[in-house]
C-alpha cells in the first residue's frame, strides 16, 4: 500500500534574485504547517506544464524551522530540458504545484568538527539551510562559495552579512578569484568535513584532490544536481505491466513510465540514492549508464539500471516493472 | 478514549495481568502457523480492528503508569540504560516533539500539548506532570529531552543516526528490552548490533533491511513485529540482569506453564525525524501469558505449531531451550488440530 | 543469548601505507613493529621521511621522521592523543599488536574524530582478550579463556565474540545464570 504524503502549495511569491536564478516561495493550501526538515534535504516538485507532468528536485534554502513556507532557488539552465525554462517563464504567482515530503540525501555528519561548505553557483542553496540549521545549533562551518561573476551570483551579499566575512569566503571567476583548494584542505584539523555542491567539473576536481591529500571518503560529501542526459528514443518492454512504451529524447526511463501511469519507486531523481533500481529483463543494444549508484560491476553485468538517469543506447529494453 | 490504567508488578510479587479487552488487542505475531526471519516490514498504519495495537500510532494502554513505574526503578539501579551520544541532542529533541505530538492527538484525555512558538505547555494527567520549557533548551528541562520524554512513553527507544551509508545506534532509553545492552551496543553500526543474531545474517535479512531504512522518508513510518518468550511477566530481562532473572526459567513446570510462560511481543516501529535526520526506532513490548493467549483459539493452535516447529538455532539464541518442551506440551492440549486462518487477528 | 559463533567482532584489515596520506601515525605494541617492517619492505622506506612511530616494547628497526618510545602502554596512549590533536586532515593512523592494545589506542584516536575506517590496523601477538562484565561493567584485561572469572565481581562470564569499539571489550555474560555454581571449566581459547 502507497501512502501519499504529498502536499499541495501555492507559488506564494517569485522573486529575481540574481540574473537567471529566481527564488519560488511555496506555502500550503490547506494552511497546515509545512513539515520541518533538515538542512541539505530537497523536495521533489511535481508541475503540470500542459500534456505533460514534470517532477524535479529542488534543494530547499529556506530556514529548516520554518513552518509557513519552503522556498527552493532556480537557475535558468540553456540546455534546459524545460524544467527550468518552465518554471522562470511559464510558472506564475497564485499557481498551484505539489511537492513530495522534505528527503535528505546530503545531511551533515553531525559528530563533524567542523564543516567546510564549498558552493559553485546554484550549488549554493542547499547550504543556505544547513548554515540556517547550524548557527542556531551552535556548529562551527565555513563557506567558500565560487561565483561566475557578482550579476549572476545570487545570496552572496546576504551570507556575508549574516555569517561574518570570517566565515563566508566568495571567489569570483570574473576577477580571477578561485577557491585555494591544496591550501585550504592541506590546513584542517581531524574531524573536519568537507561538502561540496556545484557543477559535475567542479565536484571531480575537490574530490580528487582532497583524496590526493589523504582525506578519506567518509569526511567528503556531495550532492550533484544530475539532470537526466537526453539520448535517441528507444522502446521499453515493461514485462509485469504488460506495456510497451517509448521512452523520448528528452525523457528519461522514470518520466515515461510514470507518463504510462505506472507507479515506480524514485527518490533523488538525480541517479544517486538508489531507489528506482530496476532489473533488465532483456535488452537490444547497449546500457548507458548515467548515475553514480551502481557498482562498476553491476554496471558491466547488464542486468541492473538506474531508470531516472540512464538510458539504452539502441532499439528496445525489457525491464521487470 | 479514557483508559482505566492499573496498578501493577513487572517484578517481585508480579501483578500484572491483561483485562480481557487489552487480550484480544495483542499484536500476535504470527501471520501462519511457522516462523522465520524476514525483512517483514510495512507501512506503519491503523490497522486491524477498532481498538487494536494498530490504531494510534504511539500506542498507550492500561500498563502505563506501572510501566512508567518500572522505568524509573530500573534506571535508579542502572543509569546506564538511557544514553545518547554528545552529538545527538537535534535527535532527542525531534523525539521528544514526535511522542509528545502523537500521545496528546491520540489521547486528549490524558496529554496535552500547547506550543506557543519554542514555549511549550505539556500535561501529563496519568503521572501528574504539568511542565511548561523552551523547545531547543534543555536547561528548563528536569532531564535532557529524550530521557524525560521516554520516561513518559511505553517501550524502548532507540535514536539511529545515519551517516556513512550505514545507521549507528547513538543514543536510547532502553529498559524493557528482551535481553541486549545499551551500555555495550551504543556506538554501533546496524549490522554490528544485530551481530549475536543467527542465521539471519547469511539471509541476507540484514542487508535488505539496511537499504530499506536509508531510504527511510519523512511522513512514512514503518513497523514490524519481533517476539520472544518471558518466564513471569518481567519487564527487565537485560542482560545486566540475567544473574538475577535466568533462574525464573527453570521455574517452569507442567503446572503452570498458563500462569508463568509468557509470549513478548515487540511491535517495533521506525520513524524518520525531521530535524536530525536521524531514525527513531521505537521496540514496544507487550506481554501474554499463556492462560490469556489460548482464550483465542487461533492463537492457541497457531503458537503451539510454531514453538514445535521452531529452528533450534532460533529457540537457543530466543532463550527458550529450557522451558519449550513442557510449553509445547502444555500448548498442545489446546491445540484441536484445525486450519488457521492466514493473518495475525484474531477470528 | 549464549550462542557461540556470532559474527560481530573486529577485522584487522592489515598496516597497508596509504600512498594518499601527508603524514602517517603508528602506533605499535610489541609484535606490532613487525607490522611496520612488512610494509617497508613491501612499500621502501620513502614513506617513513613523513612518519611518526610511537611503540612501546621492542623499538622498530628504521629511520623515521619521528620516532618515540614508550615504557608502558598508557603512556604511549597518552602521547598518541596529543600526536591526535595536533594532527591535521590527511594523517593516516597505523595501529598493530594485541587485540587489547588496539582497541584502547582506536578508542583514543575516535575521541579524537578520526573515522574509524581510517585507522588500518594488524593483529600482531597474543589473542588475549579485554572483556566487559555485562553485569557490573568491570573490565577485565588479558583474558585468555572462556568461561573467565571477572575480576571486579566474581561471576563466571561466557566471553562472547560480540564487541564494542566504544569500550575497546568483548562482552562476557554470566555462564551460569539459569542454573548458578554450573559454570564449565574455563577452556584456553585466546592465547
Amino acid at each position: 500500500m502507497t501512502v501519499n504524503t504529498e502536499m499541495h502549495v501555492r507559488v506564494a511569491k517569485i522573486t529575481q534574485v540574481a540574473e537567471r536564478v529566481k527564488r519560488f516561495r511555496f506555502e500550503r493550501l490547506d494552511g497546515k504547517p509545512l513539515p520541518v526538515f533538515s538542512g541539505g534535504a530537497h523536495v521533489v516538485v511535481a508541475m503540470r506544464d500542459g500534456d505533460l507532468l514534470r517532477r524535479n528536485p529542488y534543494s530547499l534554502m529556506s530556514s529548516p524551522q520554518d513552518q509557513s513556507a519552503y522556498e527552493i532557488s532556480v537557475l535558468r539552465v540553456e540546455q534546459s530540458r524545460g524544467g527550468s525554462a518552465f518554471l522562470h517563464e511559464k510558472l506564475t504567482q497564485g499557481d498551484t504545484v505539489i511537492i513530495s515530503q522534505p528527503i535528505n540525501l546530503f545531511p551533515h555528519d553531525v559528530r563533524g568538527r567542523k564543516h567546510i561548505f564549498m558552493a559553485g553557483g546554484i550549488g549554493i542553496t542547499p547550504f543556505m539551510a544547513m548554515m540556517d540549521q547550524m548557527a542556531r545549533e551552535g556548529g562551527n562551518f565555513e563557506l567558500h562559495y565560487a561565483l561566475r561573476d557578482r550579476q549572476h551570483g545570487a545570496y552572496w551579499q546576504d551570507l556575508t552579512e549574516r555569517y561574518g566575512a570570517h566565515r563566508v569566503k566568495i571567489y569570483v571567476d570574473a576577477e580571477k578569484l578561485f577557491i585555494p583548494v591544496e591550501a585550504l584542505l592541506s590546513n584542517q584539523p581531524l574531524g573536519t568535513h568537507l561538502y561540496v555542491c556545484g557543477p559535475a567539473g567542479m565536484i571531480d576536481g575537490v574530490m580528487n584532490k582532497a583524496t590526493h591529500l589523504g582525506w578519506p571518503k567518509q569526511n567528503l560529501h556531495s550532492e550533484r544536481f544530475l539532470a537526466p542526459p537526453p539520448g535517441k528514443s528507444f522502446t521499453a518492454k515493461l514485462k509485469r505491466s504488460n506495456k510497451t512504451i517509448t521512452v523520448g529524447t528528452h525523457q528519461s526511463i522514470l518520466e515515461a513510465v510514470e507518463a504510462a501511469g505506472i507507479d515506480a519507486p524514485y527518490l533523488c531523481r538525480g541517479g544517486a540514492c538508489g531507489q528506482c533500481e530496476t532489473t533488465v529483463l532483456a535488452c537490444d543494444g547497449t546500457l548507458e549508464h548515467n548515475d553514480i549508484y551502481l557498482e562498476p560491476d553491476d554496471k558491466t553485468s547488464g542486468t541492473k539500471i538506474m531508470i531516472c538517469v540512464s538510458r539504452l543506447k539502441g532499439d528496445e529494453i525489457t525491464l521487470d516493472l | 478514549m479514557n483508559i482505566k490504567f492499573k496498578q501493577e508488578t513487572f517484578r517481585g510479587d508480579f501483578t500484572y495481568r491483561n483485562s480481557p479487552e487489552n487480550i484480544m488487542r495483542f499484536p500476535f505475531p504470527f501471520h501462519e502457523d511457522k516462523y522465520m526471519y524476514a525483512v517483514n516490514m510495512e507501512p506503519h498504519v491503523p490497522a486491524g480492528p477498532k481498538g487494536y495495537a494498530f490504531e494510534h500510532m504511539i500506542d498507550v494502554d492500561e500498563h502505563y503508569v506501572s510501566e512508567m513505574q518500572d522505568r524509573a526503578l530500573v534506571l535508579k539501579e542502572d543509569p546506564l540504560r538511557c544514553q545518547a551520544l554528545p552529538h545527538m541532542m537535534a535527535g532527542q529533541w525531534d523525539t521528544l516533539e514526535l511522542l509528545m505530538e502523537q500521545q496528546a492527538a491520540n489521547y486528549p484525555e490524558h496529554f496535552s500539548l500547547t506550543k506557543n512558538a519554542d514555549q511549550w505547555h505539556w500535561v501529563n494527567r496519568p503521572l501528574g506532570i504539568d511542565q511548561k520549557f523552551t523547545y531547543g533548551d534543555a536547561s528548563t528541562l528536569p532531564y535532557e529531552p529524550m530521557e524525560y520524554i521516554t520516561r513518559q512513553a511505553q517501550g524502548d527507544f532507540c535514536i539511529v543516526d545515519q551517516r556513512d551509508g550505514n545507521l549507528w545506534m547513538d543514543a536510547g532509553m532502553v529498559t524493557t528490552q528482551a535481553d541486549w545492552s545499551l551500555d555495550f551496543d551504543i556506538g554501533m553500526n546496524f549490522l554490528e548490533w544485530h551481530g549475536p543474531v543467527p542465521l539471519a545474517h547469511q539471509m541476507g535479512v540484514f542487508d535488505r533491511a539496511l537499504k530499506f531504512l536509508l531510504n527511510l522518508q519523512q511522513g512514512k513510518p514503518v513497523r514490524r513485529l519481533n517476539w520472544t518468550m518471558t518466564i513471569n511477566p518481567r519487564l527487565d530481562t537485560s542482560p545486566e540482569n540475567y544473574h538475577k532473572w535466568g533462574t525464573d526459567r527453570l521455574t517452569v513446570t507442567p503446572e503452570n506453564v498458563g500462569d508463568k510462560v509468557h509470549l513478548r511481543c515487540e511491535l517495533q516501529s521506525l520513524w524518520r525525524l525531521p530535524r536530525s535526520n536521524a531514525i527513531l526506532f521505537v521496540i514496544r513490548c507487550y506481554l501474554l501469558k499463556m492462560d490469556e493467549l489460548v482464550t483465542v483459539p487461533k492463537w492457541a493452535r497457531r503458537f503451539h505449531r510454531v514453538l514445535r516447529d521452531l529452528p533450534n538455532e532460533l529457540a537457543d539464541y530466543k532463550g527458550l531451550t529450557r522451558f519449550r518442551p513442557t510449553t509445547v506440551e502444555w500448548l498442545s492440549k489446546h491445540d484441536d488440530g484445525l486450519p488457521t486462518s492466514p493473518g495475525i487477528f484474531p477470528e | 543469548m549464549l550462542v557461540q559463533g556470532i559474527k560481530s567482532r573486529p577485522v584487522y584489515t592489515g598496516l597497508t601505507i596509504d600512498p594518499n596520506a601527508r603524514r602517517h601515525l603508528f602506533a605499535l605494541e610489541g609484535k606490532g613493529v613487525d607490522a611496520l617492517h612488512d610494509q617497508v619492505k613491501i612499500h621502501g622506506p620513502d614513506f617513513l621521511k613523513v612518519s611518526d612511530i610511537l611503540s612501546v616494547g621492542p623499538l622498530a628497526t628504521v629511520q623515521a621522521d619521528i620516532m618515540w618510545s614508550a615504557p608502558t602502554i598508557p603512556v604511549l596512549l597518552n602521547r598518541l592523543r596529543i600526536n591526535l590533536i595536533n594532527a591535521k586532515m590527511g594523517t593516516r593512523l597505523y595501529l598493530a599488536g594485541t587485540e587489547g592494545f588496539i582497541g584502547q589506542a582506536m578508542k583514543v584516536a575516535l575521541d579524537q574524530d578520526i573515522d574509524f575506517n581510517s585507522i588500518l590496523t594488524e593483529h600482531r601477538g597474543s589473542r588475549a582478550r579485554r572483556v566487559q562484565c555485562v553485569h557490573c561493567k568491570g573490565i577485565t584485561d588479558d583474558v585468555k579463556t572462556s568461561p573467565c572469572v571477572c575480576t571486579h565481581c566474581g561471576l563466571n562470564l561466557l566471553v562472547r565474540d560480540h564487541y564494542s569499539r566504544r569500550l575497546a571489550a568483548f562482552q562476557g555474560v554470566c555462564i551460569d545464570a539459569e542454573e548458578p555454581g554450573t559454570a564449565p571449566p574455563p577452556v584456553e581459547m585466546f592465547p
